[in-house]
């Protein structure tokens, strides 16, 4: 897979070489800069759970990629493994060509992990001061205020911030140290949208300034909006890889909507279906040729209403691709991706 | 985005942007700081941190200042025990409770995930409840030397307080093994449920030559037992068991305590949270 052109970076270890350039110029995709992060066949298991399995995943200076999945996909602990915060069952993980665990990795890295709670009875300086002084080349207590939008905070204590606040603060502690590669494991959980939206924007300057991020969320539109690349994760496997536009280009097809009786167990098995969403009488059908499928459920329940047809967005893509793959359908128009995972899923439980 | 501090001369920068690398002994030294500040600044720490001690010291050693005990005044003689009891709680209450609960709660984690060096948040913890102690036991050798005129050589009362703070090492040791394996609800109790019993057989609360004979034959397996023993011990009011023996046994608590919490670590190495 990759080469390691990174025996400079573990030598002089500690300072990134802003030469390696994405500077500014655009990053679209991999194939650029050097390898930042990366898992080499990277298995974890809790128990009898397995958490990930046989993971390949490689990040590049300047990129940003998104892990996304639903809840137990194994999103925190592809980011935990590459932290080298657990070790790995099996397979390799690496930052910038080193063990994640040597120090000459952690001083080029910051993180905001899911925290449930932290210190309160300190203020906000002396959180950022203290987590500054672990790096080489920390940035100043102003630049690092300003980039996470707590001027004039300083001398607050953290419990007395508000629940946006102290994410921000979670998010200047895993900046502070000027890193080259930021996790951040779901950085805007539980925020309400304005606090949301100005992560987001925080997170988007840090990519302007050539910085790597890997970040992992659940929600569709925080992926499409930061990232380069998305990775789609379901309990532990990769389902699918690529820009937002590619993610939904592999799941070309479309969502149904219409209200009917029908069950779920007979939704399924019309033609083409690929996966079904029901909130009471309102059903929503995914299917990558809708027009047989339209025929079909028209002729299933003549008295349906509400029929509606629509392009996909990432949420259905997501949708597809997680959850309901129906077997049958004719397997129409499939030579896509979601075949081909489904496929690699079922070779990973041989292997396993 | 690397600007390293063009703007020290603003204040507020100097902190951060002063350092142009990073250094181990700064690094130790606002991990203490931040430890104690931290501490300090929680009442529901320090409080009865004080209180404790402070009352039953009132109560029964300084009110009855002119009995006699092991060849010394009351007073004298629960300095050095109720000292100990303050010295005891200060290291077990603040290791055990804050590493369970930072630990639980997943700040430990991302501590964890810095560069940080990984002994600087224990060599951190380690200053605060030594500062801790050495405030309990100010706080207590005053009352002793006002209201419970204490009379001692002060070379004595300067080796009765070093012992007496150095007594904080097994006991945070004891305390980072029980924040590793306990978790952080249970924490507070389980600190309670080992401190109060171990306190009371070791005779810190009512002197040892008055336990029932059974508690004092349980004495002689405990930590706390030993210690107080090495306190009193020098102002020579102890059961005259030689110091090497009660040392000895406290190295080796420190070193049983020290693997345990090796292990939490690592049993949480391999583990998810939450």
């Amino acid at each position: 897979m990759s080469t390691k052109g990174t025996e400079g970076g573990e030598a002089n270890a500690g300072r990134r070489a802003p030469a390696n350039g994405l500077q500014g110029s655009g990053r679209q995709g991999s194939g650029r800069g050097e390898v930042v992060a990366e898992l080499e066949w990277a298995s974890k298991s809790f128990g009898k759970v397995a958490a990930v399995s046989e993971l390949d995943f490689e990040l590049r200076a300047g990129e940003v990629v998104a892990l996304l999945g639903p809840n137990g996909a194994g999103k925190t602990t592809t980011v935990r493994l590459l932290m080298g915060l657990i070790r790995s069952s099996a397979g390799a993980a690496r930052l910038f060509g080193i063990d994640p665990v040597r120090t000459e990795a952690r001083v080029r890295v910051g993180a905001m992990l899911q925290v449930s709670k932290v210190p309160e009875t300190l203020t906000v300086r002396e959180h950022v001061g203290l987590f500054a002084s672990y790096y080489p080349h920390p940035l100043a207590l102003p630049e690092v205020m300003a980039a996470a939008g707590l001027d004039g905070l300083e001398g607050r204590l953290f419990g007395k911030l508000s629940g946006g606040q102290r994410q921000r603060v979670l998010f200047a502690l895993a900046i502070c140290g000027d890193p080259d590669l930021l996790f951040l494991d779901e950085p805007s959980a539980g925020l309400d949208v304005e606090s949301r939206r100005s992560l987001w924007e925080r997170i988007a300057a840090r990519k302007r300034a050539g910085g790597s991020v890997l970040l992992t969320t659940h929600n569709l539109e925080e992926a499409d909006f930061l990232a380069d690349r998305i990775v789609l994760l379901d309990r532990g496997h990769v389902l699918a890889e690529g820009s937002p536009d590619e993610i939904k280009a592999r799941v070309a097809g479309r969502t149904v909507r219409c209200r009917t009786s029908l069950s779920g167990g007979e939704l399924e098995r019309l033609p083409g279906v690929r996966a079904v969403r029901r909130d009471g009488e309102l059903v929503e059908l995914f299917a990558a040729e809708p027009e047989r499928l339209v025929v079909a459920l028209l002729a299933a329940d003549p008295a349906l209403s509400g029929l509606e047809v629509r392009g996909a967005g990432l949420e259905e893509a997501f949708l597809a691709l997680t959850c309901g793959l129906a077997p049958a359908g004719g397997g129409a128009g499939t030579g896509t991706k979601e075949t081909m995972a489904g496929s690699r899923q079922a070779g990973g439980k041989e292997a396993a | 985005m690397s600007a390293l501090a063009t703007t020290t001369d603003t204040g507020t920068s100097r902190m951060v942007a002063a350092a142009p690398r990073r250094s181990l002994a700064r690094i130790y030294w606002l991990e203490a700081r931040a430890e104690a500040l931290k501490a300090m600044r929680l009442p529901a720490f320090v409080l009865p941190l004080f209180f404790f001690p402070i009352m039953f010291y009132l109560l029964f050693g300084v009110a009855m200042r002119y009995g006699a005990l092991g060849g010394v005044s009351v007073a004298e003689y629960m300095l050095a025990t109720y000292g100990a009891f303050g010295v005891m709680n200060a290291a077990l209450f603040g290791f055990g409770i804050g590493v369970a609960g930072e630990r639980g709660q997943g700040w430990l984690l991302l501590k964890r995930a810095t560069p940080m060096p990984p002994l600087a948040l224990f060599v951190g913890k380690l200053a605060m409840s030594l500062l801790f102690s050495a405030a309990v036991i100010a706080v207590l050798f005053a009352l002793g030397l006002g209201p419970g005129h204490v009379r001692a050589p002060a070379t004595t009362l300067a080796e009765l307080a070093a012992v007496l703070v150095a007594g904080a090492l097994p006991f945070a040791a004891m305390g980072l093994a029980l924040g590793y394996w306990a978790g952080p609800n249970s924490a507070p109790v389980l600190c309670n449920l080992l401190s109060l019993p171990m306190a009371f057989a070791s005779g810190l609360w009512i002197p040892y030559p008055m336990l029932p004979s059974f508690l004092r034959q349980i004495a002689h397996g405990l930590p706390a037992y030993h210690y107080a023993q090495l306190a009193l011990g020098v102002i020579g009011a102890g059961n005259r068991e030689p110091a090497a023996w009660g040392v000895l046994y406290l190295v080796g608590f420190t070193a049983v305590m020290l693997a345990l919490a090796r292990l939490g670590y690592l049993r949480d190495e391999g583990r998810t949270y939450g």
